[in-house]
């Protein structure tokens, strides 16, 4: 049923690193992107290989599910290594009609997938481990600064906490809509890109007339609740460092100093 | 506990460029007090006015002319706001437009979360809301895997949690399959009995009326009729002016009754109607 889906793609292990802090989670992931970039040699992927590894084994994340996050950014991750391939100039060690590869060109598009497939794998863990609702609370927490700068902090994550309840409603929605369109002999299945584009309008209308009714009623609702905006208000699951989470950050730290002095 | 006095409410309809297009008088000159405690019922036709008379209980709306008092506050103070929407809570009539968030027991501390409530304290009131509304055991789970039924008493909770005088339910069993339905009003009336939960119940369902202390009934923004169940159900007539429709039980006996059957003019539901038959047979009025 559309109504169980999960948005994001979190993976409920339980495990140590599903218990952390989701601030935690959240600078780890940064951490692990700077660190990503500063080291010039391929030595400097046994590091950043094995702290991957490392957190995946101790998340109990399936491989196939980690390798899975990495297809939607296949595409970019060939374009990538093609460019790297083929634009570097250097000692050329093969050429076919006006492709030329260097000796280089292989060097920095091994580098550079090698690279970003770390990336993706190592910030895809995070939505692996962290529901989406303790990330947007995150979020709210670790942008609190720019508070003094008028960024609404808080009304963007509750904007996005709403979202995250409502896609799965929406999309409901969607199919019915569509199957009720269908039962009156819309196709939406043959024709070019312009004729069905066209089949979609009767959905797409019907269903942001009721967005915004929906949109109208929560936040009546909201208001009779109470609701005036982040001011003054407490939470029921406040975010609270354990021990664990202390320790994590500091073998974070660790991870960091490590990365840039190794090579 | 509540007190509207001379209540006006006015919706302007405009065109493109401002111009007024239309008014509808919403609430007109409306004055009715309701006492603590008590369980009132509110009747109507569509658009006679009764989500208007609702929304101005809570400050959603505040009345052009007259006044509304909750609790003895004015709901035209700002200043009141806050304190009048936490005295009288309100469930609506779509259960998946009022649940904001992801789990059961957050939704239910949306309300207390707003008012600052401490955080010692919240997990407190969620979990008593929850247990009075029996949904303790889905406290972790989504909303959005719940009956209908269910998501209704997810909002009376997160109505509880705020702990309220008095609960408005605008309509809130419309969308309801018979099952649900009976799960929400057993459950407004056992806050009102327990917890002495002042209940406004607003329905287009005549049975779900009939067990209300009184009943208030609305047409093109006044209240027409104001009494007891009994009271207004006997007058079948004016009841049908205002296009509302007679329990079909109660509707039965009173034409039994014009027709100079042994029956009462009234009776509330089946059981009483039972009951006025087995008296008429042992006076031998029947045989
Ligand atoms: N936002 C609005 N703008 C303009 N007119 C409105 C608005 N809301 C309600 N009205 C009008 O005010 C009148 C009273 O509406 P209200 O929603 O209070 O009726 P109701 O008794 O709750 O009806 P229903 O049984 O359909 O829920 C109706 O004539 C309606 O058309
Ligand atoms: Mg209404």
């Amino acid at each position: 049923m559309l109504r169980d889906i999960t948005i994001g793609q979190y993976y409920p292990s339980g495990s140590i690193i599903h218990r952390l802090d989701p601030r935690v989670k959240f600078a780890g992931t940064f951490v692990y992107i700077v660190s990503l970039f500063v080291f010039k040699t391929f030595w400097g992927f046994l590091p950043a290989a094995v702290w991957l590894i490392t957190l995946v084994i101790m998340a109990r994340i399936p491989v196939k599910y980690l390798l899975k996050g990495l297809r939607p950014m296949l595409f970019l991750l060939l374009f990538m290594a093609a460019m790297n391939l083929l634009m570097t100039p250097g000692e050329v060690i093969g050429q076919w009609w006006i492709i030329k590869v260097t000796k280089e060109g292989i060097r920095s598009a091994a580098f550079m997938s090698l690279r970003l497939a770390l990336l993706i794998m190592g910030s895809s863990l995070m939505t692996y481990t962290t529901t989406p609702t303790a990330l947007t609370a995150a979020m709210e927490h670790i942008f609190r600064p720019l508070k003094i700068i008028r960024v609404p902090v808080h009304e963007l994550a509750m904007m996005m906490s709403i979202a995250l309840r409502f896609i799965p409603i929406l999309l409901e929605e969607t199919d019915r809509i569509m199957k009720a369109q269908q039962a009156r002999g819309a196709d939406f299945e043959s024709g070019g890109l312009i004729k069905r584009a066209k089949a979609m309008l009767p959905i797409l209308v019907p269903l942001f007339v009721s967005a915004f009714r929906r949109a109208g009623d929560l936040a009546q609702a909201m208001e009779a609740r109470c609701y005036h905006g982040g001011k003054g208000r407490t939470k029921l699951h406040p975010l609270k460092y354990k021990l664990r989470d202390i320790i994590a950050y500091i073998i974070m730290i660790g991870y960091l100093v490590g990365c840039i002095f190794i090579p | 506990m509540i007190r509207f006095e001379n209540a006006v409410f006015e919706y302007i309809r405009r065109d493109d460029e401002g111009n007024v297009e239309g008014i509808t008088r919403a609430l007109d000159d409306v004055s009715v007090h309701i006492k603590r405690g008590e369980f009132v019922a509110v009747l109507g036709a569509n658009g006679s006015g009764k989500s208007t008379f609702a929304k101005h209980i809570n400050g959603l709306l505040v009345p052009e002319e007259g006044k509304v008092f909750v609790g003895g506050l004015d709901t035209s103070d700002d200043n009141n706001l806050l304190k009048i929407r936490q005295m009288a809570g309100m469930v609506f009539q779509n259960p998946d437009n009022q649940i904001i968030a992801q789990t059961v027991e957050e939704d239910v501390a949306f309300g207390p979360e707003n008012m600052g409530v401490p955080t010692d304290e919240m997990q407190q009131r969620v979990d008593e809301a929850l247990e009075k509304v029996g949904l303790i055991a889905e406290k972790d789970n989504s909303p959005n895997r719940l009956s209908g039924g269910q998501k209704q008493r997810v909002a009376i909770a997160g109505v509880l949690a705020m702990k309220p005088e008095c609960i408005i339910f605008d309509e809130s069993t419309a969308m309801l399959d018979p099952a649900g339905r009976k799960e929400v009003i057993a459950t407004a009336h056992e806050l009102n009995k327990n917890n002495n939960i002042t209940v406004i119940l607003i329905t287009h369902y005549m049975n779900e009326a009939m067990g209300a202390d009184r009943i208030l009934v609305m047409d093109h923004g006044k209240i027409v009729m104001d009494g007891t169940p009994r009271q207004i159900f006997s007058k079948p007539e004016e009841i049908r002016k205002y296009k509302l429709e007679v329990p079909e039980i109660t509707e039965l006996a009173y034409r039994l009754h014009k027709a100079g059957a042994p029956m009462p003019a009234f009776v509330l539901d089946e059981d009483e109607f039972m009951e006025a038959i087995r008296s008429a047979k042992a006076a031998g009025a029947l045989s």
